[in-house]
């Protein structure tokens, strides 16, 4: 009987969305669609797969809106003349200009105006932090003074990047004539794709150097399937191919050869280091040595890279079996953690994060999906030892409660440990998601490269390192960052490697 | 034992540096593995290893001319070689094959070498006649006494500790439990020793943080800072427990492996 009034009740939804869409379609083109006719449309939810079914399967969440929900969703954009979204963007997307076409329906035109400055919306659409960015600023979250009720930039950028992987779309960027001059890219991560894809078009000829044996950086060991499916990725490695773009795995820059050699010896002209972090932090306190306790990289890593979900049916790199795990930090790799924990069989996961939720740096619709999914959240809570049995295996993790203080350095309130509060969890596993330091391997071997304290290298505003002919860009310049920044980032790097190479 | 062509490596490869070897799909487990020897004009190295779980049993049932998939490296630091003057290098069991380069590099750099090689039994002992090409005395040990002395590699370790002319280092690869009877045996003579440890890990380039290990109180990572390190400091008991955290699941997927072997007639 439930069955049936679901299936009714969206039915009723469709028609109600339908009939809303042809109404507000009308004023539009009769040019007397009001701003309070937009205010008034609903947001529209992202569709997800049911919050108990998903907790078995590593499929994707959000499953993208229709292509009523995109228009109407799309019809809330005010197309304000100053268009603050746009600023908000790291890569400058024309945000008001894609919104547009997606009204009318030409999602073809919506997709070739957020191609002029992102490669990778599919990507991008997925795990941007759109609150923090484009959707902060956003002239309609500001009037209901809540960025949840921001224009959806992000969904209807998914929405549009979707529809044209549908489509067939295959367009491969046109290449220009060979120049005759050679690109190095190292590490196959979202930076890494973006200036083969730039520099490639110039003309170049482009080798990708990967030290894992599948191509992708982060958004193949790292975020989970859930969240972004692994063919989204490999079909811009495809491309990539298709471009002409020549991809190395299983090379590690700075072992296999170093810089110097490769362009050297090799022969090529230009370098970009797009690396990522890649050195997983501890919390350095007792108990940290433990079988069971992972840091997330590793975690993640087993999980997706190496599927470790199917150990046994295909797959032959074991993960803990576990029952009860505690993920420590509050960001997206420790959502990304305590979700797979969910999907890997654990009953028991909590998260333990030392400041408040506001204060938590993950995307807010993953804060929201870890809590669907039952994981229990103990904020201004951190760990203060690991406990373990005679054999070395987790056991507990002991506890300190926290307050806020003052601000720190970050801005956010100072976590301060109240003295004498020690609790006990009983977990059988700890995975460490509390951010990664710089990989020092290129800077120990490359001689003459910049780098600042904490081993990120360092760049001027054309992301040149010290070295000529050498760029940098990412997680390794800037420490833990996101996949648009290194986007970003991969795109100035791209433009003044081509200018670099005119003059060579 | 096999010699791989992987040009790449072995024109990079240096003594005390390992590989991950990644037998086919992309699912296949990655299995550090350190060189035994490399050979940069015919582009190969040599690897031996034995056959302890699944991935390393696979890798034993490949014929020549068979391909393995993915091979990463040369990874890890190198060994430090210089003219120490003499250097004991203790070998057991399949750790005799990282040993060999390493020793020879030290014999090449002038250095007096003895070498001590121990097998839980005749037939395990590997590499004899490529040790005693170069090195200045040689010793066996096996545990059942079925070649060379009965005694483990500690035994005569200590006897050389004990000589007057003492060794100025120790080089000590094997199992866990072996380094770490080594590093006891050296440490009351103050003899430098160091050891090469082959913990579990995943990318092999100190991205994953498995391979953590404990030394002088600090957490290190084999792939990176190691995989040698000073064996005055290593506490080898939190490694050897946190080398048995997949022993089940290993058990599991070998017994699977062999009962699938037997069906198909191999």
């Amino acid at each position: 009987m439930n069955k049936n009034f679901y299936s009714v009740a969206k039915k009723d939804t469709k028609l109600n969305e339908q009939q809303l869409l042809d109404e507000l379609l009308k004023k539009y083109k009769d040019g007397t669609l009001k701003p309070s006719d937009r205010y008034a449309i609903p947001p529209q939810p992202m569709p997800q797969q049911d919050s108990v079914k998903r907790r078995s399967n590593v499929n994707e969440v959000a499953l993208g809106y229709t292509e009523t929900q995109a228009r109407l969703e799309a019809l809330r954009c005010l197309q304000c003349k100053n268009a603050p979204c746009v600023a908000g963007c790291p890569v400058r997307i024309k945000i008001k200009d894609f919104i547009a076409p997606i009204v009318e329906g030409d999602f073809q035109k919506a997709l070739d105006i957020i191609r002029e400055n992102s490669l990778l919306p599919a990507v991008c659409g997925r795990v941007c932090p759109q609150e923090v960015q484009c959707q902060l600023p956003c002239t309609v979250g500001k009037k209901f003074k809540d960025v949840d009720k921001a224009v959806s930039i992000g969904r209807l950028e998914r929405f549009v990047a979707d529809w044209g992987k549908k489509q067939h779309e295959h367009t491969i960027p046109t290449v220009a004539a060979q120049t005759g001059k050679k690109v190095a890219v190292i590490g196959s991560g979202p930076g890494g794709i973006v200036v083969a894809t730039d520099v490639r078009r110039a003309g170049h000829d482009v080798t990708v150097f990967e030290a894992f044996h599948k191509s992708g950086g982060v958004m193949v060991y790292g975020i989970p399937e859930f969240r972004l499916p692994k063919a989204i990725v490999q079909e811009e490695i495809d491309q990539l191919k298709a471009m002409g773009v020549n991809i190395i795995c299983n090379f590690v820059v700075g072992r296999t050869k170093t810089i110097k050699q490769i362009m050297e010896e090799d022969g090529f002209d230009a370098a970009y280091i797009g690396v990522g972090a890649g050195l997983p932090m501890f919390m350095n306190i007792e108990g940290e040595h433990l079988v069971g306790v992972y840091s997330a990289n590793e975690y993640l890593t087993r999980a997706n890279l190496m599927r470790a979900y199917d150990f046994g049916k295909g797959a032959d790199t074991p993960i803990a079996m576990s029952k009860k795990v505690a993920v420590i930090g509050g960001g997206n790799v420790a959502m990304d953690s305590a979700r797979t924990a969910v999907r890997l069989g654990a009953e028991k996961v909590y998260l333990v994060y030392r400041r408040s939720e506001k204060e938590m740096p993950a995307r807010v619709e993953e804060v929201h999906h870890a809590k669907e999914e039952g994981i229990e959240f103990h904020l201004l809570r951190n760990p203060k030892r690991i406990l373990g049995n005679s054999e070395g295996v987790v056991t507990a993790i002991e506890c300190l409660k926290y307050e806020l203080g003052e601000p720190d350095a970050s801005g956010r309130r100072r976590p301060v440990p109240i003295q004498g509060s020690e609790f006990t969890i009983d977990v059988d596993t700890v995975v460490v998601a509390i951010g990664n330091g710089a990989n020092p391997l290129i800077g120990q071997t490359t001689p003459g490269l910049e780098l600042n304290k904490w081993g990120n290298i360092i760049v001027d505003e054309n992301c040149k390192t010290a070295l000529d002919g050498v760029y940098a860009g990412g997680d390794i310049v800037l420490g833990a960052a996101t996949v648009i920044l290194a986007m970003g980032q991969g795109r100035t790097a791209a433009a003044a490697i081509n200018e670099y190479l005119k003059t060579k | 034992m096999a010699d791989i062509a992987v040009p790449l490596v072995a024109s990079a490869a240096k003594p005390g540096q390992f590989v991950i070897v990644c037998l086919k799909g992309t699912y296949s487990e990655r299995i550090p593995l350190t060189i035994a020897g490399s050979d940069a004009e015919k582009g190969s190295i040599r690897l031996i290893w034995q056959a302890v779980g699944k991935s390393t049993a696979e890798l034993g049932h490949l014929k020549v001319g068979d391909e393995v998939e993915n091979i990463l490296g040369p990874l890890g630091k190198p060994t430090h070689i210089e003219k120490f003057g003499t250097v004991v290098c203790v070998g057991g069991g399949i750790g005799n094959a990282p040993l060999l380069p390493i020793a020879a590099a030290m014999k090449k750099a002038g250095n007096k070498v003895i070498s001590i090689l121990g097998a839980r039994t005749k037939e395990l002992l590997i590499l004899e006649d490529e040790f005693k090409a170069f090195s200045d005395e040689i010793i066996i040990v096996t545990d059942d006494g079925s070649y060379g002395k009965k005694a483990l590699v500690t035994e005569p370790l200590k006897e050389i500790c004990q000589r007057p002319d003492k060794p100025n280092l120790t080089v000590a690869i094997g199992p866990a439990i072996m380094m770490k009877f080594c590093c006891a045996t050296t440490k009351p003579f103050d003899v430098p020793t160091v050891v090469s440890l082959n913990t579990i890990m995943i990318d092999g380039t100190g991205m994953c943080g498995g391979c953590r290990v404990e030394v002088g109180g600090q957490t290190k990572f084999v792939c990176v800072d190691g995989p040698e390190f000073d064996g005055h400091k290593v506490n080898f008991d939190l490694m050897m427990k946190r080398m048995q955290a997949y022993k089940k699941q290993e058990a599991q997927a070998l017994e699977e492996y062999k009962k699938h072997r037997c069906k198909i007639g191999l």
